[in-house]
């Protein structure tokens, strides 16, 4: 003990071995150059990675079938962001671990009324003809439980013929095919990104609802899939062609690429793999973080001895 | 009134006090050494100072892509090259500066009382790491679009994307230019206070001269 003591209170002291010259305004210096010439030269080389952004027009033009498809089940209040839950809606708790509802405690503070803010309020502050004009009337007047009626039944008779809204049988839809189809024209002529970002104000910085939608369809999923991006492939770390991404975020990412997490849906964790990978991370990094105070974890340097490749001259000319 | 009462009266102002324990703790000698323990005599050394230079580099290149705004890089060459002397600054950063973190855990470096060193430059690690996600988000492509998505799932699920939005681009502008650099560049600062002041921590095996009577 009192040689640990005493070995303590050494490393603490002030170094009074042997030293070396060292000029630290020079190394920045010289290290400052180096690093700024070596940025200039993989940026010439390989400039940065820019992948076009997705737009709801690109979307509705390329394919307007699902653009369609998703526009129904918004207003049915089937799509995932209609069922999300916390923080944008009360439609379900969100997830949990175990007994802890965090995303359910931590309350809808970002409210999106899927139906409303996504399909009904872009048609209403745009020029629609006599028809779609009748049928968006004809919607706000209905009562909400004869709008999804209308709605689940025609996104139940899509779902049906595989997506295809013009395969689908026919039925009481009431006007949601006509509103369908005018908000697809809409985004088809490119309004409805803006109508969606402003919503009739002149200032917004928020995209929720352009995300929330986007998500829904088929259109930026299969973008990602393409650019191997999904979950399942490193998703968020990797980076847009053949560029490098967040390399440092492997330790949230890998969880995504083993089981039992792999399979978002499967047991133990189920759809709540999101919460349990967020906790795991934040144990791991809390570990890190605190490692030297961490009995074992602290020791594992002077166990697997790295440190003699570190301190080699010195060990060698102190025969240690 | 006497030198001593003066002096006594000077040593309980708060100002003298801060000069004090300034002087007494990082004297200049200390902040800027012209020497270094022998053992300071392997290349892993170098990337602490590498990786405060790569942040320099992206702090000067940052500056000017705020000035021109997120999505300048779209359509002007010179604005890509900068996004991409951005983009490169933040790659190498994250090397120089994982290569200095694995380093000091090896050596252990967090001995001889200088936990505080460690945990600062952790926090400055993990601060990186968020300056570069929300550096991500606001892109202003396709690759922001995707990362906003799949990103909020996350922190919603841990409650956290009740006051971080991963979709809302005007908080995460303000976080990434403003919040986030202010608390990384605090740290920073911190921490190479606080490596200059315990000086560079000595090997795992080096021991103390053992008096023989």
């Amino acid at each position: 003990m009192k040689t640990q003591t005493a070995k303590q209170e050494f490393d603490a002291a002030p170094w009074t071995g042997r030293v070396r010259k060292y000029d630290i305004v020079k190394e920045a210096t010289i290290a400052f150059v180096i690093v700024s010439m070596l940025i200039v030269l993989l940026s010439l080389a390989f400039s940065s990675p820019d992948d076009k952004q997705l737009t709801f027009r690109d979307w509705a033009r390329t394919n307007p079938t699902n653009f369609y498809a998703t526009t129904v089940q918004e207003l049915a209040g089937t799509s995932e962001s209609a069922g999300y839950g916390p923080p944008y809606n009360s439609a379900s708790d969100g997830l949990n671990i175990g007994p802890l509802w965090l995303q359910k405690w931590a309350g809808v503070t970002h409210p999106v009324d899927i139906p409303n803010d996504l399909v009904i309020t872009p048609l209403t502050l745009s020029v629609l003809s006599a028809k779609e004009n009748w049928a968006l009337a004809t919607w706000k007047s209905a009562t909400a439980v004869q709008q999804t009626t209308w709605a689940t039944t025609y996104d139940t008779a899509i779902a049906d013929a595989n997506g295809n809204y013009a395969a689908a049988s026919g039925g009481n839809y009431g006007p949601v095919p006509v509103l369908a189809k005018a908000l697809t024209h809409i985004a088809a002529k490119g309004s409805l990104d803006a109508l969606l970002l402003a919503g009739g104000n002149f200032y917004s910085t928020d995209n929720t609802k352009q995300i929330l939608f986007f998500g829904d369809g088929a259109y930026l999923d299969d973008a990602a899939t393409a650019a191997n991006l999904q979950g399942n492939s490193w998703g968020m770390m990797n980076e847009t062609g053949r560029y490098p991404g967040q390399a440092w975020l492997w330790l949230y990412s890998i969880w995504y690429q083993v089981p039992p997490f792999v399979n978002e849906e499967s047991a133990p964790f189920g759809s709540n793999a999101d919460a349990y990978i967020m906790i795991l991370v934040l144990g791991l990094t809390s570990g890190l973080l605190f490692a030297p105070l961490i009995p074992g974890l602290r020791s594992i340097p002077r166990v697997i001895p790295l440190h003699r490749k570190i301190w080699k001259s010195y060990y060698s000319e102190e025969n240690i | 009134m006497n030198t001593e009462t003066q002096t006594t009266e000077d040593s309980k102002m708060w100002t003298a006090r801060l000069r004090n324990s300034w002087q007494r703790n990082l004297p200049i000698d200390k902040l800027l050494p012209d020497t270094q323990p022998a053992y300071v005599a392997s290349w892993i050394y170098v990337f602490g100072v590498l990786t405060l230079v790569a942040l320099v580099d992206i702090v000067i290149s940052g500056l000017i892509l705020s000035f021109a705004g997120p999505a300048w890089y779209h359509s002007s060459s010179l604005g890509l090259f900068v996004n991409s002397l951005h983009f490169w600054g933040v790659q190498l950063f994250f090397v120089f500066m994982v290569v200095h973190l694995w380093g000091k855990f090896w050596m252990a470096a967090w001995r001889g009382r200088r936990t505080a060193t460690w945990i600062t430059g952790m926090v400055a690690f993990l601060a990186s790491i968020g300056t570069a996600f929300t550096g991500y988000l606001i892109q202003t492509n396709f690759d922001s679009q995707w990362i906003a998505f799949e990103a909020k799932d996350g922190f919603n699920a841990v409650g956290v994307g009740a006051f971080f939005t991963p979709t809302n681009i005007g908080q995460i502008m303000l976080i990434h230019v403003a919040l986030l650099p202010l608390v990384l560049g605090i740290l920073t600062v911190m921490h190479v206070l606080l490596v200059r002041k315990h000086g560079v921590v000595p090997p795992i095996d080096a021991q103390p001269e053992i008096e023989v009577v």
